[in-house]
């Protein structure tokens, strides 16, 4: 080490300033190529910027799980409750929910053209993003796969496991088709979603409508318009009504987040096990039962057990790679 | 990338790569700054060094884990302060006593047991919530707007009635008060 390092031509005040004002402009839209080389070698100049700029960066980050405080969709911060008066509700009630969020990025997005079928697929706990060249983009949840034709004649999807968020870049000469087993989902303009587990398919329908085909389970295809919710056995299908909000916390793993209501522990637990490799199991048949109303990070497995733990009295057994809840 | 020098120097350490060094600052160096702080401004006199020393601390903890990773982060980053405080002492004739003297007490607090990691889990909110109130109002606003409700520069700027310009200003200086508080603790 030698001495001549100690003493920089700028003070540490300064060279921290310029890491914020670097990291603040790569967050604009209009962030280029050239803006990043310039960045890089402002950060090969010396120790100082780099080591300041790493520091920024993952604070600025950590501030990513303020995301928490944003109200679902629905409702609106109202502009006049500024500075502390705007906090200290919310921060019961996202105290009350347990609530810890870290959406660190969207995933990849892929930026693909390709005339063949591709398959896509994310493993368990991941998520996923495709942008199609029309425009379409397609959100794959944790432990997904699905095949895509997208070309100038066919817009077809396959979902073959999971669930995917579609926002589809209406084109009414080529309807964009998903596919699940048999039944058919085509949109009319629209953005939904679909899940299917080894018993159901849910099409849940957050803007614009679309038709739903059942076959052999209804004689023609469902009309659904926003805000409807269609689930679909081989042999029976209900469509419900939800509100805007509802269909936002549905969709939360789009931002990395489960939420329940009035959710069974034994439904919570379910649902995080789909997003984990590490199980949670309620063995307890009255625990089981018992309901919350949280809102989890997707990968807070262990968050949830010490929720049932501490908040609702459980006895929480770590096996490693399961957790078992019981009374 | 940056480390062939590094590895052609010493071929029996594995050199970090820029990613690796990165991460291992922010995991394992970025959450001792508070008790760091601590220790500066318990042994050196001129407070307004203290943003300097820990600058030099960091760009030296840093260039040295480039090159291999400390086995231990916290004894490591301590003796490095030391060595520094000491270095300035010699160089700069000012006599701080106690940094000599306390050098037992540092040795105790290196071994205490850091806080469990759900405890950490289960303040974060709790912590980025008390930094973001102690952000000067309109700075609040502007970092509310952009990381709660994820408005971009140009909709904060009509929302505010100010110029983008303003907005930038506001978040940067957001940016550094927020680090300040979610590393340094009280700082500044």
């Amino acid at each position: 080490m030698s001495e001549a390092r100690e003493t920089h031509p700028m003070s540490a005040k300064e060279i921290k300033v310029l890491a914020a004002q670097w990291l603040e402009r790569r967050e604009r839209s209009d962030w280029s190529e050239k803006d990043r080389a310039e960045l890089d070698a402002w950060l090969a100049q010396s120790t100082a910027h780099e080591v300041a700029y790493v520091r920024l960066e993952s604070a600025w980050a950590r501030t990513e799980r303020l995301v928490v405080l944003r109200p679902l969709a629905g409702e609106q911060i109202s502009h006049e409750h500024t500075g502390r008066r705007f906090f200290t509700p919310v921060l019961i009630r996202a105290a009350a929910a347990f609530a810890l969020i870290a959406v660190l990025g969207m995933g990849a997005a892929y930026f693909l053209l390709q005339p063949r079928d591709r398959s896509y697929s994310t493993p368990v706990g991941g998520r996923e993003t495709i942008a199609f060249a029309d425009g379409t983009r397609i959100e794959l949840n944790t432990n997904t796969a699905l095949r895509a034709r997208m070309n100038t004649d066919q817009r077809i999807v396959w979902l073959d496991r999971g669930e995917a968020f579609f926002r589809v870049k209406h084109d009414a000469t080529h309807p964009f088709i998903v596919m699940i087993g048999t039944h058919r989902v085509t949109d009319i303009g629209t953005q939904f979603a679909v899940a299917r587990d080894s018993k159901n398919v849910r099409v849940s329908v957050t803007e614009g409508r679309v038709t739903f085909d059942a076959p052999g389970v209804a004689s023609q295809a469902a009309l659904l318009k926003q805000g409807d919710v269609a689930i679909a056995s081989a042999q029976s299908m209900s469509v419900t009504r939800k509100s805007t909000q509802a269909l936002s916390e549905e969709l939360g793993w789009r931002r990395g987040l489960i939420v329940f209501r009035h959710t069974t522990l034994a439904d919570a637990a379910a649902e995080l096990n789909r997003y984990n490799r590490v199980k949670l199991i309620v063995t307890d048949p009255v625990a089981a039962q018992r309901t919350i109303g949280a809102t989890f990070r997707t990968s807070d497995v262990e968050l949830f057990a010490r929720v049932a733990e501490v908040a609702l009295g459980l006895h929480v057994t770590d096996r490693g790679n399961e957790i078992e809840i019981s009374r | 990338m940056a480390d062939t020098e590094n590895s052609r120097e010493n071929a029996a350490v594995k050199p970090m790569t820029a990613p690796e060094t990165r991460a291992w600052f922010v995991r394992e160096v970025l959450p001792l700054e508070a008790m760091l702080v601590r220790y500066l401004r318990h042994n050196w006199r001129d407070k307004s060094d203290i943003e300097d020393l820990l600058q030099d601390i960091y760009v030296r903890v840093y260039e040295a884990a480039k090159k291999q990773l400390p086995d231990a982060a916290k004894p490591f980053v301590f003796t490095t302060a030391r060595n520094l405080l000491i270095n300035r002492v010699r160089r700069e004739h000012v006599i701080p006593i106690e940094a000599v003297a306390d050098l037992d007490a540092l040795d105790v607090a290196i071994d205490a047991p850091g806080p469990d990691r759900n405890v950490i889990a289960r303040d974060e909110l709790r912590k980025l919530q008390g930094a973001l109130e102690r952000l000067p109002p309109r700075c609040r606003e502007v970092v509310i707007k952009r990381r709660i409700e994820g408005l971009s520069r140009h909709e904060i700027a009509i929302a505010m009635g100010i110029t983008e310009d303003t907005v930038s200003a506001h978040l940067t200086d957001g940016m550094c008060a927020l680090a300040d508080f979610l590393y340094g603790g009280d700082r500044p």
